[in-house]
This record gives structure tokens, C-alpha cells and sequence, in this order.
């Protein structure tokens, strides 16, 4: 193994009400230091309001290759959306 | 140096960033009643969501066709899924869901009383998914600008499930109405059962409810109840008359002046009983949540115990 820092995912919120969104990753030290850097690297713009880091080591990730298995029970329930009934004109803003 | 606020500061703050439409997130300070106000909210509707997979539950097994069973079956899944995004969310508040689950079962946290009605046939499905879920509706696509972040979050994605829950509920009615006197009587008469219950979902009157003013205030509640109860009225209207269907209520009729439908009064007194627990089903229901949740601990307790083997036998291969 390399003698790298920790490897941190970082997540932004651009606004108040808005979910974190992923935007990248860095090397840090500790979680403290990996806050710092994201805001130096992240967040030149005001693009954050709000930052999480988390190691990349505690993601758990599905693999898109399990994409049959994982997913592949939705595609044939089409009665799952709202476009699956159809109803008279006048009332069909529903 | 700065200087440590004072709690009518931080409330200060706390209401200024409210006017200003910004919402509040996990980790601001709130006052107090705020939080509580919130958990309450947020609970209860949680609480709702599940306890509402017991009317329609009871009809999957006696849907009239396999494809109305699987079209069941989804939107009984999907309130489930409901449940667990709102619990999400009030967890963040710092209460846990085992907190919540004790409160629900003593009595000190409640649901929707709407939930308390027996489904006797199978038209109430189609009463149920058009006007209990119509106005759930009406009530989640206002509350997704509520203040709190993650109920508002919450909320938006809910409310996209939704839509195609009042769809399936409001086509069952169609077809009934479509089809023999006798389907027709049982669309009439699920309607007729489920009208003022549903009416009530929107809770007391804005003069009499105890949380309207401050939850107004703090934007956690973005329409009073009685703003709400209208626009359900109003929109329920039409849907019955395309498909011949009449609502039970003698002093309906629209209002030119005022643009919007008169109604009649909600029966209060059985609303108060209902909410007070002496409903139809409200045993009924209880029961049943709890005894799912103790007939399930021997599948929580497995999963325990296999995760300390895998720990044990990792451990193991580590020395
Ligand atoms: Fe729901
Ligand atoms: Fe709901
Ligand atoms: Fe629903």
C-alpha cells in the first residue's frame, strides 16, 4: 500500500433546503483537515453552504454489473407511474 | 472576540432566516419548541403513512383481478417507503424510531384518524386511493415548502410517488361506474362512507386547532387546515360529477362570490371520538402494529447475531 493520506468523498450543499451532492474527492489527514481542503478546493466560488466529507474506505457501493439482478424486477411495472391510467380529459390533471 | 448569543438573539436569527424562505437544517439551533413542534408533525405523519397499509392491506389477497392486486400491492409498498423517508427525517431531530414506535403504541403519538374507517368492499380501495390519498396529497405538495430541510425534501419525493395513487384509486371508482347497479351502489356507498372522514383528515377548523398560529409562523405548516379542506372540496367536485358519482353533501354548491364550493359542517363530535380512540378500527389497528413488530423480532434478532458471527470469524482470521 501506498503511503498516501486517507482518501475522502466530498458532498456540497449549494443552497439551504438542497440535498448534499457529491462533487469530488482529496487527500487529508483526518476528517478536520479533509473539511479544510474541501472548502480550499471545493468551494472558491461560494458553490457551498454546507460540506460533508467521508472516507471513500466507508462507501459501499452497488456495482453496475449487478445491474440486472438489482434492478431489473421495476422495468415491468409499468402500473408504478402515473401514466399507466388513463382518465377523462376534464379530470386528468390528477 | 465574539460574544456568545443570547437565546432571543439566536431566535432572532432563527426567524429572520425563516421570512427569508431559507430552510432549516439538522444542525442549526432551533428553539426548542420548534424541534417539538416538528417531531410531532413529522411522527405523526410517519405513523400515518404505516398505519394506512392496514385498510388496503386487507384487500390484496381479494383483488378483483391479478393486475388490480399488483397495482395494490405497489402502493401498499410505496406507504411503507413513505414511512421510513418521514422516520429518516425526524430522526434528525434527535429522536430515535424506537422513541417514536413507544409513543405511537402508549398512545402519546398519533395518526391520521382517517385510518380508523373499515375497508368493507372493494370500492373502498377506489374511495381510499382518490380521496384519502387526494387529500394527502393536497396537503404534502404544500407542506414540500415546509421550513424543516429534510421534511421538505422528504416531502418532494413523496409526493412524485404519489401521483399515480390517486390515479389507480380514482380509475377503480371509473370503472365501477362503468359497470352494473351494483358496482354503482358500491362506488356510491364507498364514497358516502369515506367523504366526511377524508374531510376530516385536514383537521380541526383554523379557530379551534391548537398549533395553527405558530406553525404558521415558522412556516412548518405553509396553509391552515381550513385553506386546505377548500381546495380539496374544490378539486373532489368535478372528479365525482365526470364519473356520476354524487358527494354526500346537501349543503354543497358553488359560491360565485367567493370562487370556490360551500360545504356543510364536519360532524366534530365523531372526528373527537375517533381521534380519542374510540373509532371503528382504532384497537384494531394498534394490535396489529404491535403484534407485526413482536412477531418480527425473531428476524431483527438473526440478523444480530449473524453480523456477530461475521465479526467473530473475522476477528478470528485477523489473529
Ligand atoms: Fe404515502
Ligand atoms: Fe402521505
Ligand atoms: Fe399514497
Amino acid at each position: 500500500m501506498s503511503d498516501h493520506m486517507k482518501l475522502y468523498e466530498v458532498f456540497l450543499r449549494s443552497k439551504r433546503g438542497l440535498d448534499h451532492k457529491h462533487v469530488g474527492s482529496l487527500h487529508a489527514e483526518d476528517a478536520q483537515q479533509a473539511l479544510e481542503y474541501a472548502r480550499d478546493v471545493y468551494t472558491r466560488r461560494s458553490e457551498g453552504v454546507s460540506i460533508w466529507v467521508v472516507n471513500s474506505s466507508d462507501i459501499v457501493a452497488s456495482q453496475e454489473d449487478d445491474c440486472e439482478s438489482f434492478y431489473d424486477p421495476h422495468d415491468d411495472k409499468p402500473y408504478r407511474h402515473a401514466t399507466h391510467y388513463q382518465l377523462p380529459d376534464e379530470v386528468n390533471n390528477m | 472576540m465574539t460574544r456568545v448569543l443570547t437565546e432571543a438573539e439566536l431566535e432572532e436569527k432563527f426567524q429572520a432566516r425563516i421570512d427569508a424562505e431559507e430552510k432549516i437544517e439538522p444542525k442549526d439551533w432551533m428553539p426548542d419548541k420548534y424541534r417539538k413542534n416538528v417531531l410531532r408533525q413529522m411522527s405523526q405523519h410517519a405513523h400515518s403513512e404505516v398505519i394506512g397499509m392496514q385498510p388496503e392491506g386487507n384487500w390484496i389477497t381479494r383483488a378483483p383481478t391479478l393486475h388490480r392486486k399488483c397495482i395494490l400491492l405497489a402502493k401498499v409498498q410505496d406507504e411503507g417507503g413513505h414511512g421510513l423517508y418521514l422516520y429518516s427525517a425526524a430522526e434528525t431531530l434527535g429522536t430515535s424510531r424506537e422513541e417514536m414506535n413507544d409513543a405511537l403504541h402508549d398512545g402519546r403519538a398519533k395518526y391520521a384518524s382517517i385510518f380508523n374507517y373499515p375497508t368493507v368492499t372493494w370500492a373502498d380501495m377506489g374511495a381510499i386511493g382518490w380521496l384519502v390519498d387526494g387529500a394527502a396529497i393536497v396537503n404534502q405538495v404544500s407542506l414540500q415548502r415546509t421550513s424543516y430541510g429534510p421534511y421538505s425534501r422528504g416531502m418532494v419525493r413523496i409526493c412524485k410517488e404519489e401521483s399515480f395513487h390517486q390515479r389507480q384509486g380514482y380509475h377503480i371508482m371509473m370503472v365501477l361506474m362503468r359497470g352494473s347497479d351494483e358496482q354503482k351502489n358500491m362506488a356510491q356507498d364507498a364514497l358516502n362512507r369515506f367523504w366526511w372522514p377524508s374531510m376530516m383528515m385536514f383537521g380541526p377548523h383554523d379557530t379551534e386547532s391548537a398549533h395553527t398560529a405558530q406553525s404558521m409562523k415558522w412556516k412548518i405548516k405553509r396553509q391552515t387546515n381550513d385553506e386546505l379542506r377548500q381546495k380539496f372540496v374544490d378539486q373532489s367536485v368535478k372528479q365525482a360529477e365526470v364519473i356520476g358519482l354524487k358527494i354526500p353533501d346537501p349543503d354543497l354548491k358553488w359560491n360565485e362570490e367567493r370562487g370556490h364550493y360551500d360545504f356543510g359542517e364536519i360532524d366534530w363530535e365523531e372526528f373527537k371520538q375517533v381521534v380519542n380512540g374510540n373509532g371503528l378500527c382504532n384497537r384494531q389497528r394498534m394490535a396489529h402494529h404491535i403484534k407485526a413488530q413482536e412477531e418480527g423480532k425473531w428476524v431483527r434478532d438473526a440478523i444480530t447475531a449473524y453480523e456477530e458471527k461475521k465479526r467473530q470469524r473475522a476477528d478470528q482470521a485477523a489473529a
